[in-house]
Order: structure tokens, then C-alpha cells, then sequence
């Protein structure tokens, strides 16, 4: 299905990254917004409340981040494409409804524009030391998918790619910049609304009376309906049955939790999306991700110049993470190098992947800017050797 | 590629200033353009800056380290980058805003009453864009017409044609022959 040209704004534009995240909802067929604003993601909302009145959307300003996550949930499942944008101490916050979010199956987008922390930190400077919340935040198994844009353009992209996702898979996806990213201003492609691909949502061709709302299709994900449509409907954050009523016990809870950690799971390489670079003779593999991609692209360079074999994965969705790929790698190469702004989260996953044939070494970095192209280049020489 | 810093005090249009100068290179000029900004802790008043990379390759490293070119509109935000300036780099400046006192002998200096020029054509909001003209004449960095090209939809439609105006002012004040103080001349 193609995008309802209303809602996208076709030419070349000059944005910065969060007013890009708001154009890609938009051309997405984003038509309801909630949220709470936080620095540094309030621009997006701010570009959804002006140009929504233009395409039809529903924007509303809750009175906090646990409500706003809700509101999405409720807007959802009455049809909407939904979608909310929140930073650091406001992702703490929907952490419980997400999971609700995740236990229901709503398709949603949440935009993280990460700053530093931990609490309310460098409000106005870039982290990405959220990145391990985004997997394991909510309580309970289940899982999730993260995307982490570089640019404005893929702030645009990746949007439109979450609400796919989102809706194929009936899961929240989390849409994982940074401040940097978010504020930077670049070049913005928006192509006409013919060649933009919309997945729709999965409503059920069944009649009411053999609808069950949990039953799953063979790809292990349920048929949607959208309330006033008449059809019964019940859904809950308790563990349920294929009626969607709750059932106190392990037979259910083994049922439904298996699935909604399987139908990822078990199609993650259809999900995984990453970018490979120099990496045939390589000895060691920078992985990175956002913006921490770009400056690691600048030190790789540095490194080839003095005759190091070095390579780059960068992460495009970092959840679900590119298990099989890492492994491979590590059975070729003496070392990973792992660049992100935090001190250490993505890089434990590189280390467990790694199943201690390759070394993971961290590029650590507090928060509050991008890394020197020089440390990075430092790790690498160390790894190298 | 060329690292620019535009600063002054918020609200003198130093973001939009910055803006127009990446756009006009990114959407118009065949370049890439990657710009950031800071703020002070005031919306208005306090020091405020933006960074533009411009770059035939595409930009990969965001921030700026050591511009080649500072804009300075205010005193205080002259203090604070001309320390930070490339050897050898240029530096354009409003004279009736700045004195820049003794300057080390590697910088270029290119001055303009950007904002007494503003004043006289009514109105000294446009003294960013009498700037970003003097800018796209001294540095030959972006073609004329695709700055031109960048300034609609950079500002509010009924101002158009005077911020054109400015930009023209601003550009020409180069052409003409007019004063482009060393600094020894500056007290």
C-alpha cells in the first residue's frame, strides 16, 4: 500500500533531525500524537501539532509520559496510527504502558531523542545510554523492536520503516536517536507518496462470530479489528487466552509469552537490518550505531590511512541485534570495537554474541557530545594488536 | 570543507543566519551542509551560536572543531571564539558591535556596519541577512544565486523582497569597493 499523499511532504527540505521524525509520522499515515514535551524532543511534537490540523490528526498534550503512553495504546487499537516522542526521564516513565503496549500487541511508534543521564542529566546534550531501557525497560518477558537513525533523512526514514515494522509484527518499535542527531540540521529528501511503501494494519477478513482476537496467523501474529466495527473485543494486560480473556495459569502464560518472544525472535533475520563496510579482510570490526556511526566512519578512515585492517557494522535496527552476524564475525577477527555514547550496553551484547572468540572492547563515553574520532582510533590501534 | 561559526547575541537572527548559509549549500549549491547550534540559558540576549560544516563529501563528524570562518555579531561571542579561529582563517564582523582590538597577525578580518546598513533601510531585524550578504561575497564559498535561492521559506513571506534587498546590500558592500577594515584600523 502506498502513502495517502496528504500527509507527505514531497521536495527537498533543510530540517533538523526531529522535525524529520515528525515528517516520517506523517508520511507514515501518523493521524494521533500524545505526548508530554521534553527537551530535546519537543520539536517533534511542536511540528506535529502545526501541521497535523493540515491532514486530519488528533494531537494531544497529556498531562505526563505514563498517560501519553496509554493514550497511544487506546488510540491504537480505535484505529489510529500512533505515535509519541519522549527523552530520558519521560521514557522511564511509559516504561509500564509499553510493556502493556507489548502484553496487547498495539502497533505503535515511540521517538527517544536520547540525551544524557541517568535522571533528568544534560537535557540539551546527546547520550545513548538508553539503549539496554529500550530492550528490558518494562517488566515481564517480551520483546521489542529499536531503530537508531544518524541523520535527518533516516530521522524520515526510519520512521516510516517503525510504523512498518509496528504494524506487521503488532509490536511498540522504538525509534532510538539522540539529541545530536535530533538538533542537527541536513539536507531532507521527502519523496512523493507513490513511492513510499505503508504497510496497513492487519485487519481480520473474518465475520464477528469466528473473530478471536489473539488467535494467531502461521507468522504468529494475531488479526487486528478496530473497535465500533462489531465485533466482541477484550483485551488486557493479564495473561489471556485466544478470546483475550485472562487465564490465571503457566499453560496460558507459557502459550502467549512463547509467542510474543517467538514471533520476533523466530523472524528476527527478517527484521535485522545493519550496513557492513571493508569488512572481508578485516581484523577488527568497529560496531556503532546513530550518531556514534558517523564519527566512527571518520577514526576507520584514520586507521586504513596507517594500515590497520579494520571494518565497520553499523546497526541500523539495534533490537532485535544481529546475533548470527557477530558470531560469524567473531570466529574471523581478533576484536570488536564498540563506539557508544555510554559506558557500556550495546558492547554486552557484542561480548555474549562473541561467545569469547573475538574481544569486545568499549569506546566509552559519559555523555554530552560525540566521541573524539582520535579515542576511537586509540581502541582500534589496542585492538589491533 | 569549510567549518563556519555564525555568533551573536539570541535574537539577532544568528541561527537563521547559519540556517540560510547551510541550506543555500545543501539544497541549492551541490554541497553538503550539516549545521548545529547552541544556545544560551536565555532565549534573547545571551550569547548564541551556530555551526555550519560545508563539504563537497558528505558530512560525517557533526560539530565543528576549528572554524575556518567566524561571524561575530556581538562583543561577548567575539571573546569567546576569536581564540578558536583557524590559523590563517577569516574572520567578518559587525564594526559597530565589535572591536576587536589587536588580532593575531594570520586572521583575516572583513568588517561591515551590517546593522547601521539595516537601520538605514528601516529596520534592523535584516541585519543577518545584510551579514549573510557580506558572508557569500568574502568568502566565496556558496554561489550568489543559490543563497538568494535559500532565503524564501527561510523567512516570513511578506518580508521577502527586504530581506533580498538586505542580502544585496550586504554583498554589495564588498563589490563596491567599499571599506574592508584591517583590524590595526579598529580601536
Amino acid at each position: 500500500m502506498k502513502a495517502d499523499p496528504k500527509g507527505v511532504l514531497t521536495g527537498e527540505h533543510y530540517l533538523d533531525g526531529d522535525h524529520a521524525c515528525a515528517e516520517g509520522g506523517l508520511a507514515a499515515g501518523c493521524r494521533f500524537f500524545a505526548g508530554y514535551p521534553i527537551t530535546p524532543s519537543t520539536e517533534v511534537a511542536e511540528r506535529i501539532a502545526e501541521r497535523f490540523p493540515m491532514v486530519g490528526g488528533i494531537f494531544i498534550q497529556m498531562e505526563d509520559e505514563l498517560a501519553s503512553m496509554c493514550a497511544l495504546i487506546g488510540a491504537s487499537w480505535a484505529g489510529a496510527k500512533s505515535m509519541s516522542v519522549t527523552s530520558g526521564p519521560g521514557f522511564s516513565l511509559m516504561m509500564e504502558n509499553l510493556g502493556l503496549a507489548a502484553m496487547m500487541e498495539t502497533p505503535c511508534v515511540l521517538v527517544n531523542v536520547q540525551r544524557g543521564g541517568p535522571s533528568t542529566g544534560l537535557p540539551t546534550l546527546p547520550g545513548q545510554a538508553d539503549m539496554m531501557q529500550a530492550r528490558w525497560g518494562s517488566h515481564g518477558d517480551y520483546e521489542i523492536i529499536a531503530i537508531s537513525p544518524s541523520s535527518p533523512q533516516e530521522c524520515f526514514d526510519f520512521v516510516i520503516d517503525a510504523f512498518n515494522l509496528s504494524e506487521q509484527w503488532r509490536v511498540p518499535v522504538l525509534v532510538m536517536t539522540d539529541e545530536c542527531v535530533g538538533h542537527m540540521t541536513e539536507k531532507v529528501v521527502i519523496p512523493p507518496a507513490y513511492e513510499i511503501e505503508v504497510v496497513p494494519r492487519r485487519y481480520t477478513t473474518l465475520p464477528p462470530s469466528e473473530y478471536l482476537p489473539y488467535r494467531p496467523d502461521p507468522d504468529m501474529v494475531p488479526q487486528m479489528i478496530k473497535a465500533g466495527d462489531g465485533y466482541r473485543i477484550h483485551t488486557t494486560g493479564l495473561t489471556h487466552d485466544e478470546r483475550g480473556y485472562p487465564v490465571m495459569s503457566a499453560e496460558c502464560q507459557e502459550q502467549l509469552v512463547r509467542r510474543l518472544v517467538e514471533k520476533i525472535r523466530l523472524h528476527a533475520d527478517q527484521i535485522i537490518r545493519f550496513e557492513e563496510d571493508e569488512i572481508e579482510d578485516a581484523d577488527v570490526v568497529v560496531v556503532s550505531y546513530g550518531i556514534s556511526s558517523r564519527v566512527a566512519v571518520r577514526a576507520i578512515a584514520l586507521a586504513r590511512k596507517e594500515g590497520i585492517k579494520v571494518g565497520h557494522l553499523r546497526l541500523i535496527v539495534v533490537w532485535p541485534f544481529p546475533e548470527k552476524r557477530i558470531h560469524e564475525l567473531a570466529k574471523k577477527i581478533k576484536a570488536f570495537v564498540v563506539v557508544e555514547i555510554n559506558y557500556g550496553q550495546m558492547v554486552y551484547e557484542v561480548e555474549r554474541c562473541a561467545h569469547g572468540q573475538a574481544e569486545a572492547i568499549l569506546v566509552p563515553h559519559g555523555g554530552g557530545w560525540v566521541h573524539d574520532p582520535a579515542d576511537i582510533l586509540e581502541k582500534i590501534k589496542e585492538a589491533a594488536r | 570543507m569549510a567549518e563556519i561559526r555564525v555568533t551573536g547575541f539570541g535574537g539577532q537572527g544568528i541561527i537563521r543566519l547559519g540556517y540560510i548559509i547551510g541550506k543555500a549549500a545543501s539544497l541549492y549549491g551541490q554541497q553538503h551542509a550539516t549545521l548545529t547550534q547552541s544556545f544560551g540559558p536565555e532565549a534573547r540576549g545571551s550569547a548564541c551560536s551556530a555551526q555550519v560544516v560545508v563539504s563537497d563529501m558528505p558530512v560525517l563528524y557533526p560539530y565543528i572543531t576549528r572554524p575556518d570562518i567566524l561571524v561575530a555579531m556581538s562583543q561577548e561571542a567575539y571573546g569567546k571564539y576569536i581564540d578558536n579561529l583557524k590559523e590563517g582563517g577569516q574572520l567578518l564582523f559587525d564594526q559597530d558591535l565589535v572591536s576587536t582590538g589587536e588580532l593575531p597577525k594570520s586572521v583575516k578580518a572583513f568588517s561591515i556596519p551590517a546593522t547601521r546598513l539595516a537601520e538605514e533601510m528601516g529596520n534592523r531585524i535584516i541585519a543577518n541577512i545584510v551579514m549573510l550578504g557580506f558572508f557569500t561575497a568574502v568568502t566565496g564559498l556558496i554561489e550568489p544565486e543559490a543563497v538568494r535561492k535559500a532565503i524564501p521559506g527561510s523567512v516570513p513571506d511578506r518580508f521577502v523582497e527586504l530581506n533580498q534587498k538586505a542580502f544585496d546590500v550586504g554583498y554589495n558592500y564588498v563589490k563596491e569597493g567599499a571599506v574592508v577594515a584591517p583590524p590595526e584600523d579598529r580601536s
